[in-house]
């Protein structure tokens, strides 16, 4: 047993986390998480150039990494700065063209940014059956419907469409100038966009496609709870900080025991996200990293909404404002419970595994 | 025993749902339930509805303008306002300072001031946490000093909320270094148009400018504006507070919340049926349904007491900390239907035409969620409640 990270992904972390210092430091990140693009492409590049795009995939397609600790050494390095570059889309836009054997070269250098355009209007989970539609037309594919909240979707080069067809769910490729989009930003920073396909011209890449969604569905959760864990560890160091320095009846925060224990009690909870984390990661592509991987993000889920309630209650006023970087890192704890399934799709999902067979 | 309102309650209520449902503009209606911020204008004109009726000010006694409702009927009101999206009141005026003139001010300000809160010519903000005085508010520092007929005032206060729309400020500042930290204290009235005062706006964690900072250097202000005696100012503060903490258990707001709630999870559909139907999801909903219709009987059973034995005494503190973690709970819950829908800025869409990917009275889910953090946090943290009730209960 050891649970060293590799040398190779420890150097990789540390690389990403130098960068970000440099340039997603808090001023910055909030310069530009909520203004279009809603990220850096100056800081894209520096961090395709360090390797992450590369990392999300393995050396049989063309990069060098792609399993599940790869996934979560990147996710949990932006995490820490709160870095709200796409990389979520590129991930999961990655392993559907990965699996359906097509080109993945420009991708993997960063060069073409992807978005999975998955989820529709109407406020369900995102992951429910498409109702966009896919039909075949002048030996090519046509799509027609509406896809929501699709994450980077404003900066994508290329998405990744799920749509119904006759037989089936299938993934399409769809150039971003064909499609109406139109990006915002998002409450905790970022961009996503709504997506508008009217006879929009389409590129088949799996015509039976749920396999490849759920797998690459997987890996984005993955890298949400590994991202989570990077947002409440530099939270974890925040909140300390605060604690120590904040003077109320002459002494510090940190004298008092009922906010010394609250503070324990978080670290509890961050131990244990870090821990199924890593189970998620070592069980993605073996047979029980679905379930894995949902015992994850629903741990992880409310282990993110304690840190975020908790770490905005004990900064007090100053917690609830623009200006204090622990409020943007709050947000961030709490949305990601609104992303690929909250803490309670999750549940359910791990509960199926007591129904009698 | 009897759980049930009073026939004279009944009616008390008929009254105020039918004014109610024949005065409350539609427009105005709609913007609360979905949760809207309304503009200075809206809140005047809300006021002047309600002023006009003699209902502004519920709770001061009829000489002096208001309804004298005692508090079973203010709660009534609150409740019957909430039901059908009535705007909240501003409670600067006519909640705090309104309350702390007719107790501790003298007859010129109250002949003075209190017309002008209930016509609308003053709108007051609030002077009281300072950078280094939140929880710990007697440690405050912003000066008074005396000087001929004026006082002069050097400091700064924080977390002064709608600020922006205020003529006025009431202030808590510092007439004496001399003795216990709350013996120095002074309750002064401060017009905001006086040389040398600032306000800036904080943005809030969720985007909004609902809290300002005001600097004051130099600052005269006529002595005939301080209320009570020089120094008597914590006395004053800690009435004010409790002025403040009637209705704090927020039961109206959380019904409110609950019923768009559980209208929510009816219209969004999770994996194909109504999110009502969901186990998890309304084993939640369900649980605070529980807590919300505990919390409306402990609210009610507390104002019997206190209108028997005429004090609040501690119950405010506990109904401040259920009744927010009510509905921070619910709000939540809110945010937390609306999956990855809640994500977007919702001005953003406006702006740029885009229509919502959700039902779009509820895109301010999140919005709220977040805001509605501070409820735990302002009026006395529900740390420093459990502190007020523990002190009580165990002393030291």
């Amino acid at each position: 047993m050891d649970f060293q990270p590799s040398e190779t992904r420890r150097m990789l972390a540390d690389s990403i986390t130098r960068t970000l210092a440099k340039q997603c430091d808090y001023e910055r990140r909030r310069a530009v998480a909520y203004e279009e693009p809603f990220h850096d492409p100056a800081l894209w590049d520096a961090l395709a150039e360090l390797g992450v795009t590369g990392a999300l995939l393995g050396e049989d397609k063309g990069g060098f990494g792609g399993e599940g600790f790869d996934i979560a050494t990147v996710f949990e390095a932006m995490g820490g700065a709160l870095c709200p570059e796409p990389m979520l889309g590129q991930l999961m836009g990655l392993s559907v063209l990965a699996d359906a054997g097509a080109d993945c070269e420009a991708a993997l250098a960063g060069e073409e940014r992807l978005a999975l355009a998955m989820g529709e209007p109407g406020g369900g989970s995102g992951l429910e059956p498409p109702e966009t539609r896919a039909r075949q037309a002048d030996g090519g594919w046509r799509l027609d419907g509406r896809k929501s909240v699709v994450w980077g979707g404003g900066s994508a080069h290329r998405l990744i469409v799920s749509a119904a067809h006759e037989s089936g769910m299938g993934l399409f490729s769809v150039r971003a100038e064909d499609a109406a989009v139109a990006p915002y930003a998002m409450i905790d920073g970022g961009g996503a966009a709504e997506v508008s396909l009217d006879d929009c011209p389409a590129e088949c890449l799996i015509a039976d496609g749920q396999a490849a969604l759920d797998r690459a569905v997987a890996r984005g959760q993955l890298a949400l709870c590994a991202e989570a864990v990077g947002v409440m560890d530099h939270v974890q160091g925040l909140l300390a900080e605060y604690l120590r320095t904040r003077k109320q009846f002459g002494v510090p925060l940190s004298k008092f025991q009922v906010l010394r224990h609250r503070l324990i009690d978080l670290c509890v909870e961050l131990e244990q996200a870090r821990s199924i984390t890593l189970k998620a990661a070592d069980a993605l592509d073996r047979a029980e990293g679905t379930r894995a991987v949902s015992m994850a993000k629903a741990l992880v889920g409310q282990a993110a909404r304690q840190w975020s309630e908790e770490a905005i209650q004990l900064h007090g006023g100053i917690g609830m404002t623009w200006e204090a970087p622990v409020s943007h890192y709050a947000k961030r704890l709490v949305m990601i419970d609104h992303q690929l399934g909250d803490s309670l799709w999750h549940l359910e999902r791990v509960a199926e595994a007591y129904k009698a067979a | 025993m009897d759980l049930s309102f009073s026939e004279a309650d009944q009616r008390f209520r008929d009254e105020i749902r039918t004014w109610l449902a024949e005065n409350l503009p539609a427009e105005m209606a709609k913007k609360v339930a979905a949760g809207d911020e309304l503009g200075k204008a809206d809140l005047e004109h809300w006021h002047a509805l309600l002023n006009e009726k003699g209902w502004l000010a519920g709770g001061w006694p009829t000489e002096f303008g208001g309804a004298g409702w005692n508090p079973v009927q203010r709660y009534i009101f609150e409740e019957e306002c909430c039901r059908v999206h009535a705007p909240r009141i501003v409670p600067f005026g006519i909640n705090m300072l309104g309350p702390v003139l007719i107790a501790f001010g003298n007859q010129q300000q109250k002949d003075y001031y209190l017309p002008r809160i209930l016509n609308g010519d003053d709108w007051w903000c609030q002077g009281y946490s300072e950078p280094g005085a939140g929880s710990d508010l007697a440690s405050l520092r912003t000066k008074a000093e005396r000087d001929g007929d004026h006082y002069v005032i050097n400091g700064q206060k924080t977390w002064t909320t709608l600020g922006q729309h205020a003529n006025r400020i009431f202030c808590l500042v510092r007439t004496s270094a001399e003795g216990k930290r709350q013996e120095g204290i002074s309750f002064i009235l401060v017009d905001l148009d006086t040389p040398g005062i600032e306000m800036r706006p904080i943005r809030l964690i969720e985007g909004g400018h609902e809290v300002n900072e005001v600097f004051f250097s130099d600052v005269r202000v006529p002595a005939e504006n301080l209320v009570g005696e020089e120094n008597q100012g914590w006395t004053i503060a800690k009435y004010l507070l409790e002025h403040e903490r009637t209705n704090i258990a927020g039961v109206g707001y959380s019904q409110e919340a609950f019923g768009k709630l559980r209208g929510l999870a009816q219209k969004l559909k999770r994996d194909g049926k109504p999110l009502a139907e969901n186990a998890m999801f309304a084993t939640r909903m369900a649980n605070v349904e529980c807590a919300l219709e505990a919390m409306r009987l402990t609210n009610l059973r507390m104002l019997m007491e206190a209108q028997a034995r005429g004090d609040a005494g501690s119950a405010p503190s506990m109904l401040k900390i259920k009744g927010t973690q009510i509905r921070q709970e619910i709000n939540d819950l809110a945010r937390r239907a609306m999956g990855p829908a809640a994500a977007p800025f919702p001005s953003e869409l406006v702006a740029a035409n885009i229509p919502h990917p959700a039902p779009a009275d509820h895109s301010r889910s999140a919005h709220s969620y977040f805001n509605n953090r501070k409820l735990s946090i302002f009026g006395g943290s529900n740390e420093i409640q459990r502190e007020i009730l523990a002190k009580q209960m165990l002393g030291g």
